[in-house]
């Protein structure tokens, strides 16, 4: 998704003379592209995240179109007050750039996961948060959001290979992206660990058990409506996020059942527990929580409902 | 330039924004009185000299950021005297549902960014002068900061990048009324050598008194082409009530005497009337 990202802003920069990109000194082998062709709208700000919102907040103002990258924690919770004060207060069309969702610095450890990024910015209203799944919807969902008038932020992969089959690059705000039909029930996801989530569905197929898989690439707008009427259909659902559930996308599919009044029984799936002071690769991290295919398999045949109905596990 | 800055303008007179300090806070029954009335040369320089544009909406105006957002009164005094803000909008001054609110929001005619977390200003002021320079704008940006908030490491982080850049469209003034909201500046984080600080992250930088228009105007005039500049402006707290000043609460006797008070308390109706004699009939 970084070269996805780094190529789009290039393709957008060279007709729109607002955009800065902003880092927090970091991006090494991904922002160069940006810097050599546009040198005078690249600005290292060196490690100081909260003055890097600041900045943006001030260049935005006098009429820039502000890119502020960093790792997801450090562009994201570091400065939570700068944005909320920032480009959020003053309703300014600052882009946040967050790298390595969930588990991705996977052997760099706790400090590097972003396992709150989206649900502590969820708290805001006013900021739209985009979260593709892979390469093809980073270059849809950067496209799109370009010229809102209000701030974004983009918690974004590193990894460039991934590609989730079914999404086809689709994004629209506000809605979700069904990438898998499936009638016996529905997984609800958010990020990369999406092609853990298809790979499943795949498996379970296999064993005559259809799970449809819908991701969620963005919050503000809230894709509320389109989810609620996706689901109105199943009676069982599963939310799948390699972050924490409080306050993301577990908590917003559960918001959602309930206050439209859905039959839907909800399963979370996500880092609901304390950091142990491990760490490990992003696979090993994603099977540690259950988030990965062999685990999400395991969860939903366990489920003796299920299992009864597909009658054949 | 003109050597005698008084030339052009009328002075936004200090005195008449004490009395709206007074009255306002009087009439809302709120504190933050004693960095307000600090303050009042600070904004009347600012105001009456340093800031140029045709009015709150013109594009190409300097920006000013009030870091210090807990001085939101004394701008809004200062931006009535200047005629951006109407007696009815000032009237509601901490009312109900409204944009003035002890620290400004810039929904506010001529509050050009929306401040009360300390050590945020300064970051926006850096961004604001950064994007004239890119824009080939000679539009300066202002910004006043507390001593106090040079505690914030944001501060810090918003120093080093304008001094790295070179950013001289860019004035700082710390107001140092060597008073924080618990202790006395130097019995908490000691600033004495704020200047020192300054200049030691690449800054020019001056200490003037700041309770003087015509030395705030001289010094807020300087751009050398080199660096950001920071005015360190000597400052007293609660400035032109004496018993503020002194740190009296004069109606709250189970407190010590000690500056600090007027951060927080309201005035009581004697209060309000030695205040405003003070000013009226007083130095």
């Amino acid at each position: 998704m970084r070269k996805a990202f780094v190529a789009t802003l290039c393709e957008l920069a060279a007709t729109d003379d607002r955009i800065m990109l902003l880092t927090g000194d970091l991006g090494f082998m991904a922002l160069e592209p940006f810097r050599e062709r546009f040198p005078n709208r690249f600005l290292n700000v060196g490690a100081a995240e909260q003055n890097m919102i600041g900045v943006a907040t001030g260049l935005a103002e006098a009429g820039f179109l502000p890119y502020a990258y960093s790792i997801a924690t450090f562009a994201s919770l570091r400065p939570f007050e700068f944005i909320r004060n920032g480009p959020v207060l003053h309703r300014l069309p600052v882009r946040i750039v967050g790298m390595g969702m969930g588990f991705e610095y996977g052997h760099s450890g706790h400090t590097h996961y972003a396992l709150e990024d989206v649900a502590a910015l969820r708290t805001l209203p006013g900021l739209t948060i985009v979260v593709p799944a892979d390469s093809g919807q980073t270059k849809t969902s950067i496209r799109v959001t370009h010229d809102l008038p209000g701030p974004v932020y983009y918690s974004l992969g590193k990894d460039d290979q991934i590609v989730v089959p079914g999404l086809n690059g689709q994004f629209e705000l506000g809605r979700v992206c069904v990438a898998r039909e499936g009638r016996h029930l529905a997984f609800v996801t958010v990020g990369s660990v999406a092609q853990e989530v298809l790979a499943a569905a795949a498996k379970l197929a296999q064993a005559g058990i259809e799970a449809a898989v819908i991701v969620v690439a963005n919050f503000h707008p809230d894709p509320e409506d389109h989810l609620a009427s996706i689901l109105s259909s199943f009676d069982e659902a599963i939310t799948v996020e390699a972050q924490t559930p409080s306050g993301g996308l577990g908590a917003f599919v559960a918001t959602v059942v309930a206050t439209r009044g859905l039959r839907c029984r909800l399963r979370i799936i996500g880092v609901g527990t304390a950091p142990d002071g491990t760490s490990g690769s992003q696979i090993d991290r994603w099977r540690k929580y259950g988030l990965d295919r062999e685990s999400l398999v395991a969860t939903v045949v366990g489920e003796s409902k299920l299992v009864a109905e597909a009658g054949r596990l | 330039m003109t050597s005698n800055p008084f030339e052009f303008r009328k002075v936004i007179d200090p005195k008449a924004m004490r009395r709206i300090i007074l009255q306002q806070s009087k009439r809302a029954n709120v504190g933050h009185i004693g960095s307000c009335l600090c303050v009042v040369e600070i904004l009347s320089a600012l105001y009456s000299f340093a800031l140029e544009g045709s009015g709150p909406d013109d594009p190409q105006r300097d920006r000013f950021v009030l870091s210090k957002g807990h001085a939101g009164l004394a701008l809004y005094a200062a931006l009535a005297l200047r005629g951006w803000l109407s007696e009815y909008h000032l009237e509601t001054f901490c009312g109900t549902d409204t944009c003035l609110g002890v620290h400004p929001d810039v929904a506010i005619p001529g509050v050009d960014f929306t401040t009360g977390s300390l050590g945020q200003g300064i970051c926006v002021a850096v961004g604001s002068a950064l994007g004239a320079r890119l824009q080939g704008s000679k539009r300066r940006v202002f910004c006043l900061l507390s001593d106090a908030e040079c505690n914030e490491g944001s501060v810090w982080e918003a120093a080093m990048l304008a001094a790295q850049h070179r950013l001289s469209n860019l004035h700082v003034i710390v107001d140092f009324n060597g008073q924080q909201a618990l202790n006395l500046t130097r019995d908490v984080l000691d600033q004495s050598n704020l200047a020192e600080r300054w200049r030691a992250f690449g800054w020019r930088s001056s200490e003037v008194d700041g309770h003087s228009v015509a030395d705030l105007a001289e010094a807020l005039r300087i751009d050398d082409g080199l660096r950001p500049n920071v005015t360190v402006a000597r400052t007293i707290f609660g400035k032109g009530v004496s018993y503020m000043e002194q740190g009296i609460p004069v109606t709250q006797h189970h407190l010590p005497v000690q500056p600090i008070n007027w951060h927080y308390l309201p005035m009581s109706e004697d209060e309000y009337r030695r205040a405003i004699d003070d000013l009226e009939y007083g130095r």
